[in-house]
């Protein structure tokens, strides 16, 4: 099962765990249960959050596969100038 | 060389990729010819104007246009009720382009009218009548987040935000790993200092510009210069309440953006004329509105703390980031808290950012949003530490460098990145073995930037002559219609003369991302490349047709299609200029288009060394040396590659040394024109040396990494480095103009 790591400032919403683990084949999967855990996560993954899986950072990638033993962060949407 | 998916892990030479053809934007801008925003006009077009706020923070009680409306000339006259809400997501935006209930900040839009001509309008200006309420304001970001300072929104904040601040502390982050506090304990020496930098202005030459033309049909047409026509569109088509389709938005050529046209100003309000007036309506910026009420980058207040062994080994770092983004929320200062210590293999690191609102105008983008102000508080500190310990501030960061497989200080583990490449050709590089002479001193510092892909879509049309057309969607800022023409010309094995790139219209092409996170050869080049793919196959199909073999026994080598395998018989290669004339007998036109959200950027890290003079009795400083050493992954076009790397170290170097916001007592700004704020020209720098280092990105079919954005990173500390070593005073408040360095000089010699 995908363990993910949650940015320090979400730790309250997950009774202080900076990682959690989420049984979850892709990106949507993992937002929608994380969420439902969690519920003190759902209104940053509505605002919009990142996902790095294996280093790689995804945007909006809902079918993004992970696999048992991916590294997944949570991280804010990324953009740019 | 570089990695290749076609080939697994193999490598392969570029006949056109790594070599500079001539821009091929470049005649018609140096002839005039380029249509910029300002250079679009329709038949019985009229001209919008704005009026502004004179106040900091107000509320409107009321607005009366009747005697502007009674003016002959005058066609309409817009004002906050003329939108409905367009919802979370998109309200900010609107109340930025045309105030609701409070005048926010200093320039604030709370009308506008369409007349006739531009004096017209302007005396129209002058006849509405704004009943203002004045209330107190708060431009500074530590004042902004005491408890009592004056309020801009009663409800901003969301469930991050601990209780005990004021209202105007919107948003918290925290990242890192590790125990700083046994990281500190473990150190011989730890330093821990402020810092404070200025709101810089991306200053892009072009102020911001549009047409707008909306029909009776309810069917609208927008000109404008912009970062992403597409983004203009679905904020604009949602701010309007008409469905995208019916907007059709077309980027003109662009003056520069730097992030500063990622983001509606004029666009919604021109819109809302045109429909109300019933022609179409021109806005063209003043240099004092584009000062005055876009975004410049936030003002930043930082405290950091590093430990650092006898021996250079980092042992803990943290940061406390306080960015102010004007009046909503949206600082970056989350990405200056996961950017700060990005450059150092950490066990030991936290980061803290408050996102705060005051009055003054809503950010936007600059360039590596959130990151330069980070880095130069981190880099400031290392730079000490090495000092006070007597180590090579070069040594130091190979020794603490993040890595391949290094877990970086916002979480994941890095892939192939190129920071110790970067740092080693630096310390090898003549710069570092100059002499310095009397007042003068030498800065070094890294940076970073995550860089991303996002969604994307190419076609390319291949035309009977042999010649192709590259479609995307991206407006052209640095370069991307020579890169993608480069890349297209590389994978079909034509030169690249046979290539032209044309950036389409919001309906003329898939979805693409705004022209940010520079992504755009990354993104929009692997599309590009997938895209050229989709043609070779279809090419390949057609010469498999009339040879009579399955399609798969043809490959594609040199421009050619050519039959391959046991069974494939002897047939004369086709090239595809062959192809391209027979393709309307072979089955029609043939083109090859790509759609993908790309991911796979690959992040990006850039080391500065730079030197200073500076007038021990003025305070003036001249940079003497500039040199920039930056990981490209792959350069596709290596003149734009280096103007990359010097236009964000100039940036950077006019950040550190005089570019600022100035507000008054009464929270009007100051300086909003070039005399006053003070940008670098041609004329106060050395030739900016640029060193492209290629470590490919795996990601990229050619391994290509964004470059636009990370060379803006580094410059800001180490210019402040330099200064600090040729006046021997650390300085810590950007920018370091020549009365707050005379200042630090005097204070030092009393």
């Amino acid at each position: 099962m995908p363990k993910v790591g949650i940015w320090g400032s979400l730790r309250d919403a997950t009774d202080g765990l900076a990682e959690v683990e989420v049984d979850a084949a892709n990106v949507r999967q993992l937002l929608d249960r994380l969420a439902e855990a969690y519920p003190g996560l759902a209104p940053q993954i509505e605002r919009g959050v990142s996902v790095s899986i294996d280093g790689k950072i995804y945007r909006n990638a809902w079918l993004a596969q992970l696999k048992p033993d991916s590294e997944v962060f949570l991280l804010p949407r990324l953009n740019g100038g | 060389m570089a990695l290749d998916d076609k080939h697994g892990v193999q490598t392969r030479d570029f006949k056109i990729v790594g070599t500079r053809p001539v821009r091929p934007d470049g005649l018609e801008k140096v002839t005039g010819k380029a249509r910029f925003g300002a250079d679009m006009a329709l038949p019985g077009m009229l001209i919008g104007m704005i009026l502004r706020s004179p106040h900091a923070h107000a509320h409107i009680r009321s607005i009366d246009a009747s005697k502007a409306l009674a003016l002959p000339g005058v066609k309409a006259v817009v004002t906050a009720t003329d939108f409905q809400d367009p919802g979370d997501g998109l309200r900010d935006i609107l109340e930025n382009c045309m105030a609701g209930e409070k005048a926010l900040y200093d320039g604030h839009a709370v009308a506008a009218v369409a007349a006739i001509n531009r004096s017209v309008a302007k005396r129209a200006l002058a006849l509405i009548d704004v009943d203002y309420e004045a209330l107190p304001h708060v431009t500074d970001v530590d004042a902004a987040m005491r408890p009592g300072a004056p309020a801009l929104h009663e409800d901003a904040a969301d469930e991050s935000v601990p209780d005990g601040w004021s209202k105007n502390v919107v948003r918290r982050y925290e990242f890192g790993h590790g125990d700083v506090d046994a990281g500190f304990a473990a150190a011989d020496e730890v330093v821990e200092r402020s810092f404070r930098t200025e709101a810089a202005h991306q200053g892009y030459i072009e102020p911001h510009a549009c047409v707008a033309s909306f029909g009776g049909d309810g069917q609208a047409d927008l000109w404008c210069c912009t970062q992403g026509q597409y983004m203009v569109r679905a904020t604009c088509a949602g701010i309007m309440g008409i469905e995208v389709a019916q907007l059709r938005v077309t980027a003109s050529e662009i003056g520069g953006g730097f992030g500063g046209k990622t983001t509606v100003f004029i666009e919604p309000v021109a819109l809302a004329l045109s429909r109300k007036a019933g022609k179409p309506v021109k806005i063209v910026m003043s240099r004092e509105e584009v000062f005055r009420a876009t975004g410049p980058t936030s003002s930043s207040s930082i405290d950091v703390k590093v430990g650092m062994t006898k021996d250079g080994r980092i042992t803990a770092g943290s940061a406390e980031l306080r960015y102010q983004g004007g009046a909503w929320p949206g600082s970056p200062v989350e990405f200056g808290a996961m950017s700060s210590f990005a450059a150092y293999d950490l066990e030991n690191v936290k980061t803290v950012g408050w996102d705060v609102v005051t009055n003054r105008p809503k950010q936007a983008a600059y360039r590596a949003p959130g990151a330069p102000m980070a880095a130069f508080a981190v880099e400031s500190c290392v730079d000490e530490l090495c000092k006070t310990l007597g180590l090579d501030p070069l040594d130091v960061r190979l020794k603490n460098a993040s890595r391949d497989g290094s877990k970086a200080s916002y979480g994941p583990t890095f892939d192939k990145i190129g920071l110790t490449a970067t740092l080693a050709t630096a310390k090898t590089h003549p710069h570092l073995s100059a002499p310095l002479g009397p007042n003068q001193g030498r800065g070094v510092a890294c940076g970073f930037w995550f860089n991303f892909g996002g969604d994307t879509c190419v076609s390319m049309n291949i035309g009977s002559d042999g010649t192709v057309s590259v479609i995307e969607g991206n407006p052209d800022i640095g370069g991307s219609r020579a890169a993608m023409s480069q890349m297209a010309a590389e994978e079909l094995g034509i030169p690249f003369e046979k290539v032209r790139t044309v950036i389409a219209d919001t309906s003329s092409l898939g979805y693409n991302e705004v022209t940010d996170g520079s992504r755009v050869t990354f993104a929009v080049g692997l599309a590009t490349i997938k895209a050229a793919r989709d043609a070779i196959e279809k090419m390949c199909a057609r010469a498999a047709a009339l040879w009579g073999i399955p399609a798969e026994a043809v490959v594609w080598e040199d421009g050619c299609a050519k039959p391959a395998g046991p069974n494939a018989g002897e047939h004369e290669p086709m090239t595809l200029a062959e192809i391209a004339a027979v393709a309307s007998e072979t089955g029609g036109p043939i083109a090859g288009h790509y759609e993908v959200n790309a991911d796979g950027a690959g992040v990006s890290f850039a080391t500065h060394v730079c030197d200073v003079e500076v007038d021990p009795e003025t305070g003036a400083t001249k940079v003497l040396r500039y040199t920039v050493f930056q990981d490209a992954g792959k350069a596709v076009h290596p003149a734009y590659v280096e103007g990359q790397f010097q236009g964000g170290a100039v940036q950077g170097i006019g950040w550190a040394l005089n570019e600022e916001y100035i507000y008054g007592e009464d929270g009007r700004l100051q300086n909003p024109g070039f005399l006053d704020y003070r940008i670098p020209v041609a004329s106060d720098l050395p030739m900016i040396d640029a060193v492209i280092v290629e470590v490919p990105n795996p990601g990229h079919p050619y391994g290509v990494r964004g470059v636009g954005e990370t060379s803006i990173v580094p410059p800001l500390a180490a210019v402040a480095n330099a200064v600090s070593a040729a006046c021997g005073v650390r300085m810590t408040e950007l920018p370091m103009s020549p009365p707050k360095l005379l200042k630090a000089m005097s204070q030092k010699t009393a």
